[in-house]
């Protein structure tokens, strides 16, 4: 059960070999014994996930079930799940029930899949180590020295430690991929609009997507057919023909051009990690592919443009946590905006308050044009650089982060060093376009690599396909720290 | 000096839609606080907005009935600021691309047409209520009216009195529940207005620094607080000061308006487009869609009216004041279209005194333009008199014999005599027997000529036809 992949757990299932209960109660098991060493949840609820699995043991035994039915997975605590708290790793929501589920998790729910706790993740998902979280820091299962990534940190842990089989995150920035390599697992942000993002707590409207993170592609590809799918509650959510994304996983790469972004080679990446990706690219090269030099020269600014952009965003998306509804509340204060400004003081933690600033500055009057209009000017330049890249190549491959993960406490001291960890995965976002991380091998202090793939618009099968070729030759995605 | 006002309005009106706009939630007046709102209205964390597709058709109806542009696309914008009725924490509007750009209205004052034109007209959603009554201190917070949908529509300073700017309103009022956009109730705050007034010497161009008043939610509110306004900043400037840009409020109680908020105080709203919210486009197809749906204008019927009929324009103001009453008009005429005065004083008169009264509307008003044809239709064939025509309309009301004028005539004994030898049977009875009062006329006392008339009716039991009495006595009379 702890290594299994998803496809032999389905299988099991349907043969009856094991039942949903068994296979969500020794999950239970592990995160009661092992969650106190990683911090990868917030909440777990035996009660409510065991009832989940009764229900998927009788989908099961009346031959109803699907790829996932009976499956636990672990769900990022920015999803809104009806009688779970839901809290995104902050103390403003952290006596948030939600009296709703999600469009992802609803998807889950249809699907049989039982929801086996709610993840850990930098607060409001701002963050790229786990360290902003109100419900402290996660480790990562490869050293416990080191960070996880984030903000979906602790999704990425809970894969990487075999707590969950595989999890939901979502990626604003990188924070499905940047975790995904850190903890060596792999990890898919699709195209945007692809999965809903009704009840996924706003960071960054334009830029958020939801996406699975798991031990493989293949795993991969059976989520994101339930994750994908048009949500009328979602006015930016894509109406198109549902797709088999495990269709295409065994498709030869023969041919399959790959575009190297010189400035992704460029300094800025260290050693170690480069070397991972030059085997990394042998490989794909023995695999039948051909890489070929493509330039994103506005790609560099990704980073500039987005501490614009998802702040403006976040700052308005927060305004509503205010204590008046819902969430935390000063205990004493003198008048209404004395109310608002204990409670967001109290409920708000650093990283966050940083944001709501800087957006709150970036959208003001006389300063607007200047930051806001001139990062969404230059927004559409890096979607132009990828659209011209896209003639000469198929996917676009690099590192999906500088370095391998940084020690606990190293970087949260200076958020500029921190805010590159997102310097190759932020574009993706920019654009809208689908991106993933596979493990590709170990680098300094035997930490993991991952290899960031990129694809032009609704090429998450491609990209699925790409990632599986070398997962069947390789066996990295098969090391667990456990 | 002379000082010439100047206002441009800005209207709120509610949209008659179902649900609101951006959420599932009934947009009903009334209920108990906070059953109307829902999980978006309430603005729980992950929620999204979804355009109300019966909002943006009631934009582009109002846009088509005033000649505007309807832009496409036409851009989102969320205006942020914290207040406790508003829980997002930012209202969703349109800011830099509205939905309508420019048009006009075109209003009567005093008799004098004037066009006033707009600048645009948006979609917004309403803010909750804050009630601090009953709650101990504290504030209570009702989000039913949250998500409500609202188009605000903006004037050009194009008004230059009170009165002209009550003229204004009154026209759009009538204007929105014509084309079916808003129920215009004043009092549930389904169209409310700001003020913008400033002054200026008469005959320069200039404007002048303006205040803008709000919590206007009646005409003769609007009229009052303009013209309290226009005094104060008249005052102050004769008196050698200087206007300060702000917000006020009108107390309709101390009848003045004070200040709310300076522009120094004011707000910096943020606005930037809703990134939830894709850039709303409006096919050319949709277009004309809403456009068949259109009803034929106030405009148009009040021009109709005058040429077709030959009505005052008093007359045409007054029937054309609700699509309803005009719609009254407009079934009712077309069955005696020679007597459209006939039908009009009927209406302005009789029908509009009787509802008045009742206090119900003329769309549930029992005598039915088709009754109402008919009774006129007996009058003018000299079936019945004008007079017992008030005793049948009062059966027709009262429902009675089936609502059959005819029946009602018959039943009442209400036919009047306009048999000429009948007629003339009566008059020669009456002349026969006051001789004296006949010789008193050919002798020059003219006044006995109406207690003849009097006798005669009296004799007829008030049926005989005027007309045919008064013709064929004065016939008499002068024979020999």
């Amino acid at each position: 059960m702890l290594n299994a992949s998803l496809k032999e757990l389905s299988k099991q299932l349907a043969e009856k070999k094991l039942s949903s209960v068994e296979l969500t109660s020794f999950f239970l098991q592990r995160i009661k014994t092992l969650n106190a060493d990683y911090n990868a949840f917030i909440t777990t609820n035996e009660e409510m996930s065991l009832a989940q699995a009764v229900a998927a043991d009788k989908m099961l035994a009346e031959g109803e079930g699907g790829a996932l039915t009976g499956i636990p997975i672990a769900q990022k605590d920015i999803f809104c799940a009806k009688g779970w708290l839901t809290t995104c790793g902050s103390k403003m929501l952290s006596n948030f029930i939600s009296p709703y589920d999600a469009g992802v998790i609803e998807r889950f729910n249809i699907a049989g899949a039982v929801n086996i706790g709610k993840t850990n993740m930098d607060e409001f998902a701002m963050g790229s180590s786990n360290e902003t979280s109100y419900y402290g820091i996660v480790k990562n299962p490869w050293d416990t020295k080191a960070v996880p990534g984030g903000s979906s940190g602790g999704a990425a842990c809970a894969v990487a430690a075999r707590l969950a089989p595989a999890a939901t995150g979502t990626d604003t920035g990188g924070s499905i991929r940047q975790p995904a390599a850190l903890c060596g697992i792999s990890g898919i942000k699709p195209t945007y609009g692809l999965v809903s993002r009704y009840g996924m707590i706003a960071f960054a409207s334009s830029l958020d997507q939801a996406g699975p993170m798991a031990k493989s592609a293949e795993d991969l590809a059976l989520l994101l057919n339930v994750m994908v799918g048009f949500d009328a509650r979602d006015s930016t959510s894509l109406q198109r023909a549902q797709e088999d994304y495990a269709s295409s996983l065994e498709k030869p790469l023969s041919g399959l051009r790959i575009g190297l972004p010189k400035e992704y080679f460029a300094k800025g990446m260290s050693q170690d990690v480069e070397n991972a990706i030059d085997k990394a690219l042998a490989e794909y090269r023995k695999l039948g592919a051909e890489t070929v030099e493509v330039a994103l020269p506005n790609a560099p600014l990704s980073i500039p443009v987005y501490y614009v952009l998802a702040p403006a965003e976040a700052s308005s998306n927060l305004s509503r946590f205010d204590g008046v509804r819902y969430g935390h509340r000063a205990e004493s204060y003198s008048g209404l905006t004395d109310m608002y400004r204990k409670s967001r003081a109290e409920g708000f933690g650093p990283e966050v308050k940083r944001r709501i600033l800087i957006g709150t500055y970036v959208l003001s009057h006389g300063y607007y044009d200047a930051y806001y209009i001139k990062a969404q000017k230059l927004r559409r330049l890096i979607a132009q650089d990828f659209a011209e890249a896209y003639q000469q190549c198929d996917v676009i491959m690099g590192p999906t982060t500088p370095t391998v993960a940084f020690n606990l406490g190293e970087k949260s001291a200076d958020p500029i060093q921190m805010y590159l960890s997102d310097i190759y995965t932020s574009a993706a976002n920019l654009t809208g376009m689908p991106a993933m991380s596979i493990p590709i091998g170990f680098g300094e202090k035997n930490r993991p690599v991952g290899l960031h793939i990129i694809g032009n618009y609704f090429k998450e099968a491609q990209l699925l396909n790409v990632a599986h070729q070398y997962q069947r030759v390789t066996d990295w995605h098969l090391k667990s720290p456990v | 000096m002379q000082w010439e006002i100047v206002i441009g309005l800005e209207v709120h009106t509610q949209l008659s839609t179902q649900s609101k706009i951006f959420s599932g939630a009934s947009t009903a007046y009334g209920a108990a606080p906070n059953t109307q709102a829902c999980e978006v209205d309430l603005a729980l964390p992950g929620v999204l907005p979804v355009l109300n597709k019966g909002a943006v058709e009631r934009a582009i109806k109002f846009g088509l009935s005033v000649n505007a542009k309807i832009n496409s696309p036409s851009i989102f914008a969320r205006k942020n600021y914290f207040y406790p009725d508003l829980p997002k924490g930012y209202q969703i509007s349109q800011f830099e691309l509205p939905i309508v750009q420019g048009g006009s209205i075109c209003m009567h004052v005093n008799g004098v047409q004037k066009v006033i034109r707009l600048t645009r007209a948006h979609l917004e959603e309403d803010a909750g209520k804050s009630l601090h009554e009953d709650f101990h201190g504290m504030t209570g917070i009702d989000l039913n009216r949250a998500g409500t949908p609202l188009l605000e529509i903006v004037s050009e300073p194009d008004m230059r009195s009170s009165a002209e700017a009550v003229a204004y309103a009154k026209t759009l009022h009538t204007l929105v529940r014509w084309i079916g956009i808003c129920d215009g109730n004043m009092q549930e705050g389904s169209f409310r207005c700001d003020a913008n007034v400033s002054v200026r010497p008469v005959g320069t161009e200039k404007l002048g620094t303006r205040c803008e008043i709000k919590n206007l939610n009646s005409f003769r509110f609007l009229e009052k607080a303009i013209d309290f306004e226009a005094c104060r900043q008249i005052e102050i400037l004769e008196e050698g000061g200087t206007i300060r840009q702000e917000t006020r409020l009108y107390d309709a109680n101390k009848d003045e308006t004070r200040t709310m908020r300076t522009k120094e105080d004011a707000n910096d709203y943020r606005y930037f487009p809703d990134p939830d919210l894709l850039p709303l486009e409006v096919s050319v197809e949709w277009i004309e869609q809403v456009k068949q749906t259109l009803p034929e204008l106030p405009q148009s019927r009040r021009d109709r009216y005058m040429v077709e009929f030959g009505l005052s324009t008093y007359d045409v103001s007054v029937l054309t004041a609700s699509r309803e009453m005009a719609d009254y008009f407009d079934a009712a005429v077309k069955l005696l279209p020679t007597q459209a005065k006939l039908c009009a004083n009927w209406i302005m008169g009789e029908i509009s005194g009787r509802l008045n009264k009742e206090n119900i509307e003329i769309s549930t008003c029992p005598v039915k333009p088709d009754d109402l044809a008919a009774l006129l239709i007996r009058i003018s064939d000299g079936t019945t008199s004008g007079k017992a025509a008030k005793t049948i309309f009062e059966s027709l009301w009262l429902g009675e014999c089936g609502k059959n004028v005819d029946a009602i005539i018959e039943a009442k004994g209400l036919k009047q005599i306009s048999d000429d030898c009948a007629i003339e049977k009566l008059v020669d009875e009456v002349l026969a027997a006051n001789v004296q009062q006949v010789t008193d006329y050919r002798n020059g006392k003219e006044k006995a000529f109406n207690s003849l008339i009097g006798q005669i009716m009296k004799a007829a039991q008030g049926k005989a036809n005027p007309m045919q009495v008064n013709t064929i006595l004065k016939k008499k009379l002068t024979e020999k």
